[in-house]
């Protein structure tokens, strides 16, 4: 299955990460990683890092790009996905107030309302 | 990474903080009292919230499975948060909650399917914001689902307005008082 992996700066987008990852080395997945800088509490640098170590971790490669848009990357996620004829796309399943209550980002909401891809979200 | 939120520049109420005792719709006697931190009341919460009608849930809480909703009490009835319940002799019939966000509070409040219609949440949120003015609280901040139109009705005469109409959910704020000016 080809895998497009959305991923920000914030903390669910490292659990999409990592289950991904999982899944592609049981799965032989094929996947292709979008960053999004997000201006979120890691920098683009370190979300690279983060993808560097979890892909050899697992002992998989992927296709690693940079998602340009900062106004609205969910466009650009699902625009991807569809003209690059992926089956799915992933992305972090939000994250999670003081209160306990999960809240999904605007990407998110962006790909899930728009998205003809198939799209899980990781949780 | 806290989000700018917006809130009014009015401050609301004021609120009548606990105790409260009053009769509900159904006749009941309810009486709300700010938690006390026993060990009788945590085991109360936990009982209504396991029994609490799956139908109910918002953005994942109250968590579905008990031992997660003993992690959850345990973590919003910490020493930082401000909790108010609504009793019905030894039932626990709702609950309110200000759990910390940096120079705000996040709000939530729960009633019990048996409990719900007959004025409880209502008195239950106006003494939590009473509770919260008196402990110092300036702004409250909560989300709820555009669709909940009860909910959304009954915060908005209550004073909150609305900061955030672009998410699936509602984001509301009230101001309880100026902000404390430190410069």
């Amino acid at each position: 299955m080809r895998i497009l992996l959305g991923i920000g700066s914030a903390d669910d987008s490292l659990q999409a990460l990592e289950r991904t990852a999982e899944r592609a080395a049981e799965a032989d997945d094929e996947v292709t990683v979008a960053i999004i800088d997000d201006d979120g509490p890691r920098g683009v640098g370190e979300i690279e890092a983060a993808v560097d170590g979890t892909l050899d971790d697992w002992g998989i490669t992927a296709e690693i790009r940079h998602v340009e848009s900062e106004t609205d990357p969910g466009s650009e996620l699902v625009e991807i996905a569809e003209s690059e004829g992926f089956d799915r796309i992933v992305i972090g399943g939000g994250t999670t107030s003081p209160m306990g209550k999960i809240q999904l980002g605007s990407t998110a909401e962006f790909v899930l309302l728009n998205s003809h891809v198939s799209v899980t979200l990781v949780r | 990474m806290t989000r700018d939120r917006g809130y009014p520049e009015a401050i609301a109420g004021p609120f009548e903080g606990p105790p409260r005792t009053f009769e509900d719709r159904a006749g009941r006697t309810i009486e709300i009292r700010a938690h006390d931190g026993s060990n009788e009341e945590y085991e109360a919460l936990a009982s209504m919230y396991i029994e609490f009608d799956p139908a109910d849930r918002a953005q994942g809480i109250p968590p579905s499975q008990e031992q997660r909703v003993r992690e959850w009490l345990e973590a919003i009835l910490g020493e930082d948060c401000l909790n108010v319940i609504a009793w019905d002799d030894g039932t626990a019939a709702g609950h309110a909650t200000l759990v910390p966000d940096g120079d705000a509070y996040e709000l939530a409040i729960f009633v019990l399917q048996a409990y719900q219609e007959a004025g409880i949440g209502t008195r239950l949120l106006k003494t939590l914001l009473g509770y919260g003015a008196e402990e110092g609280v300036e702004k409250v901040w909560l989300t709820v689902e555009r669709w909940n139109k009860p909910a959304v009705g009954l915060y908005k005469k209550i004073g909150f307005e609305t900061s955030d109409a672009e998410s699936f959910e509602l984001e509301m704020g009230i101001r309880l008082a100026d902000a404390h000016d430190d410069d």
